[in-house]
């Protein structure tokens, strides 16, 4: 037996087996030609020469009795810095499929030890809950039989659009058409949002796909969607651009990015679809935006006015001399008067116990154009591992409980809620958010999924790569290290948002025909869907099936 | 799927010539329910003035009967007439104290002199409270309209079995308007307010087909916390409230009814001269878009008989007639059985857009389009 003493063994040291992935290699396969060890955002492979002593069992030759051989092979570093975060970038630009990182069933004992030098783990990504999600347990049942068939998905016309704007009720609408009066402003879009990403987030090239896919889906299929700035602002080209018309500018509590919006004002050839008061985030509640200095490049330091490399956090709150209330109410109408109030402008809230009351104080305001509730399943792209994994509200109650509350005052059409949070976290994407509709919600904001599907993120929900924050992303989506975007060509990212969104649209007419609806959006339409779990049931005061 | 039939003629007619016409449509009910409602009133033993409401109901037990005349009593109605019909044993059983009643009050003293607007809100306070009472009481005292000139029956059965039973043939009732439904049930449990036609103010509408947008709509309407938009035991009663809102609350011409239950798309809108205006109204109005497939039919208070389809025009309706007497029904072969001596080539089957209108002179059909320019200077 080895001494201890003679190997270094630390209260922290780790081996191979103790990540959440592990790399096996094959020997008889590798050509040695060194494709995955560049491609490994996490530098977690290294190319290693070899000796083994292969023994000689002639002992009555003469010559030694072992004989060696040399060869080169694939291993995994056991440092914490250098683990391997299971993306599989090796494995797919493997040519001879030598190598794979495998899920570790044992035990990750790393998760012992991400708390080095004291700063807890960050990641980007959401929470790690795997397996079905509420929502996708959803069914809709209250399938159109006996005297009035379905209708055809296929053949019928539908109207898949909802509104995003502050709806008068119809006697106050009526009332100031005919006497003259401001009447807010409402887009007809479609009730899938690409959820607020920033540009500094994202990389250039992925904002770039995006956009030119929403345009694309606007101007050319006739799809109204929109998307979501998120904090940082906007580059200034699309500021002064006709698409402008297809992007929410957000606006948080870093203020980040408005210096150029409000210079841009004057040369804007459109309004934007709207602003988005950024009050909280379902994935990290109470925490304030975090754009670490590794993803702080000139180009995004130039847009939001700060110098480069550096740390960039929010505060949690909007820095307000008022109460929150007031706070809010202010900030909807000075946003609202600096758009000539012509745009809607709503604020976006994490979910939780206190949504009821933030939207009653919304309801009273005539600025508030709505409200935006994100769920604790929502993504960001850096937080404290704690935020994103224990802290928040599911989006399902939160939404129902809101809308039952709207409902009770009779303001249902009046404030249109949108939910976000974990909106197709299993691939179901239509089937979640029209869940989200029919219990309330006038449509939803997706972002991970549109990163999944549109740009292939590879993160998912058992802590895969999730490196969004380190601006290492191997596919170059949420980097700001041009050697890493330009591997995302904008071109195909359009192409995939176009494709996401008309399989939507399409999973939608699917959704929506069975129940015999195809005019309107079946938002509340809380009689055609059921779930088999009866606690959940009686809260979002839906069937019990089984 | 239901079947509808209303007649309108200049001659007041026998409820039971419809009932017959429904027999040749009879395919489509299932006997789980049969509504009335007639309109222009004549009794043969009574000099009817049509400013008197006329109570139409069901007590169902004597009990009941008695707290209905108290609480008539105590609000200072006073009893002009109490219509019995002349009832056929054994063609439907009905339990002892059973009784269909259409009364005609006089309005107490004090709303004399009040608005119509007023006199109107008082009705369908009344006659929700009688409703309550009804509820109150194990259902025992059921309350289908409350208001001048109009009488209405529902009853769980055949069409043709309960008119023979209440001896609607013997010319005792006669009216200018009749609406009848031979229902059939489809999602929602069997009910006698379930029935069609519908009533609130006045105003009456019956429907085919299923309303798939039903629940949103009646969470809204419910929101509005109005006295009459109660009930729902039926996902067809919202037709009648949406007109009652239009009508009454936002006091917009019936031609809104059809923008705002089947508001025209985007690309419609985009040509249409008032274009701006609907789109706000649509966008205001949105959780009233229904959902068809539905074919609505309706009366107003003056007498004026409306048809309109849903946005798909998945339902057939038929209207046809002449001058001075016609129908619309759910099927030809109703319409050839309400007025057989028309020109059944003039018959009219109104597309997606129409909204077809009998005017109270009964002289020729008016037919709306939703294409057309809307009439409201508000649209202006």
């Amino acid at each position: 037996m080895v001494s201890a003493r003679s190997v270094s063994v630390t209260p922290s040291s780790v081996t191979y087996s103790d990540f959440p992935w592990i790399i096996t290699h094959r020997e008889d396969r590798c050509t040695l030609c060194g494709h995955c060890t560049a491609i490994c955002p996490q530098n977690a492979i290294y190319l290693a020469h070899r000796r083994q002593r292969i023994p000689n069992l002639d002992v009555f030759g003469k010559k030694r009795q072992n004989e060696y051989r040399n060869f080169t092979g694939i291993r995994q570093k056991t440092t914490m810095e250098n683990r391997c975060i299971g993306c599989g970038m090796c494995e797919m630009v493997c040519p001879n499929e030598a190598i794979s990182p495998l899920l570790n069933t044992n035990e990750n004992r790393s998760v012992f030890f991400h708390n080095r030098q004291g700063e807890p783990y960050k990641r980007g990504g959401r929470r790690n809950a795997p397996g079905p999600s509420l929502l996708d347990r959803i069914m809709f049942d209250r399938i159109s039989m006996l005297s009035d068939p379905a209708l055809d998905a296929g053949r019928h016309e539908f109207n898949i659009t909802t509104s995003l704007g502050r709806v008068l009720p119809p006697e106050e609408f009526l009332e100031k058409t005919l006497n003259g009066g401001w009447i807010p402003p409402t887009r007809e879009i479609f009730p899938f949002v690409i959820g607020s990403m920033s540009f500094g987030a994202l990389s250039p090239n992925m904002w770039l796909g995006l956009l030119q896919g929403v345009a694309y889906c606007n101007e050319v299929l006739g799809i109204p969607v929109v998307m979501c700035t998120g904090e940082g602002g906007c580059p200034p080209w699309v500021l002064k651009s006709p698409y402008l018309k297809y992007i929410i500018l957000q606006i948080a509590s870093g203020y980040f990015g408005w210096d150029e919006i409000i210079r841009a004002i004057p040369e804007m050839q459109c309004d934007p679809a709207a602003i988005e008061i950024k009050y909280g985030q379902g994935a990290k509640p109470g925490d304030g935006g975090l754009l670490m200095w590794y993803k702080v490049s000139k180009l995004i330091a130039r847009l939001r006015g700060v110098p480069e490399g550096v740390d960039l956090p929010s505060p949690p709150v909007h820095q307000t001399l008022y109460s929150i209330e007031e706070s809010v109410m202010k900030m909807m109408q000075t946003l609202s008067t600096a758009f000539g109030h012509k745009v809607p402008v709503y604020p976006k809230i994490s979910a939780s116990t206190s949504a009821k009351s933030v939207l009653n104080n919304l309801v009273r305001n005539p600025f508030a154009a709505g409200m935006t509730i994100d769920g604790i399943d929502g993504g960001t792209g850096a937080a404290y591992d704690v935020s994103m994994n224990a802290t928040g509200h599911p989006i399902a109650s939160n939404i129902r409980e809101c809308y039952l509350e709207l409902a009770k005052q009779g303001m249902q059409n009046e404030i249109p809620l949108f939910a976000a949070g974990g909106i197709g976290k299993n691939g179901n994407v239509a089937q979640n958010g029209m869940a989200l509709i029919m219990l309330g919600a006038s449509g939803v904001h997706i972002g991970k999924y549109i990163m999944q599907a549109a740009a292939g993120c590879l993160g998912n929900e058992k802590n895969r790569c999730n490196v969004c924050n380190l601006g290492i992303c191997p596919k170059g989506i949420t980097s700001q290290n041009p050697k890493l975007y330009r591997r995302l060509d904008p071109d195909l990212v359009a192409q995939r948002v176009v494709d996401v969104f008309m399989s939507i649209r399409t999973e939608t007419k699917k959704i929506m025909a069975p129940l015999g609806r195809s005019q309107s959006l079946p938002v509340g339409m809380s009689d055609a869907i059921g779930i088999n779990d009866k606690d959940a049931a009686e809260q979002l005061q839906i069937k019990y099936v089984c | 799927m239901c079947r509808l039939a209303l007649k309108t003629a200049n001659e007041p007619f026998s409820p039971y010539s419809v009932l017959t016409a429904m027999e040749a449509m009879k395919e489509g009910y299932d006997g789980s329910g049969l509504g009335l409602l007639l309109r222009g009133l004549e009794f043969e033993d009574f000099k009817y003035n049509p400013r008197f409401p006329i109570l139409s109901g069901i007590a169902h037990s004597k009990a009941a009967e008695y707290r209905l005349d108290d609480y008539m009593d105590s609000h200072g109605y006073e009893l002009k007439y109490d219509h019995r019909f002349s009832m056929q044993k054994g063609l439907i059983n009905l339990p002892d104290g059973y009784r269909y009643f259409l009364r005609a009050y006089r309005m107490p003293e004090p709303f004399k002199e009040k608005s119509l607007e007023e006199r109107e809100t008082e009705l369908v306070r009344a006659r929700v409270a009688l409703r309550r009472i009804g509820e109150e009481h194990n259902d025992d005292l059921s309350v289908f309209s409350f208001y001048p000139d109009v009488a209405m029956i529902k009853e769980v059965g055949w069409p043709l079995q309960i008119g023979d039973a209440l001896r609607l043939h013997d010319g005792q009732i006669k009216s200018r308007v009749c609406m009848a439904q031979g229902r059939q049930n489809t999602n929602y449990g069997i009910n006698l307010y379930a029935c069609h036609p519908f009533f609130i103010q006045g105003i009456a509408t019956m429907t085919n087909g299923e309303n798939t947008a039903f629940v949103p709509i009646r969470d809204w309407l419910l929101g509005r916390k109005k006295p009459g938009y109660i009930g729902y035991q039926s996902d067809s009663e919202v037709f009648a409230h949406i007109l009652h809102y239009t009508l009454k609350e936002l006091k917009l011409p019936l031609q809104a009814y059809k923008h705002i239950i089947t508001p025209l798309s985007n690309r419609e809108l985009e040509d249409h001269p008032q274009g701006d205006f609907l789109r706000g109204l649509r966008n205001t109005c949105k959780r009233l878009i229904i959902d068809g497939p539905n074919a609505v039919i309706g009366t107003l208070p003056d007498e004026t008989c409306l048809l309109a389809m849903d946005q798909k025009k998945l339902r057939p309706a038929t209207v046809g007639g002449r001058p001075g007497k016609w129908a619309i029904a759910s099927e030809m072969c109703g319409v050839d059985a309400l007025v057989p001596d028309r020109d059944p080539s003039l018959d009219y089957q109104p597309m997606r857009e129409h909204t077809v209108i009998i005017p109270p002179d009964r002289k020729e059909l008016t037919i709306w389009s939703q294409l057309d320019p809307y009439p409201l200077h508000q649209a202006a």
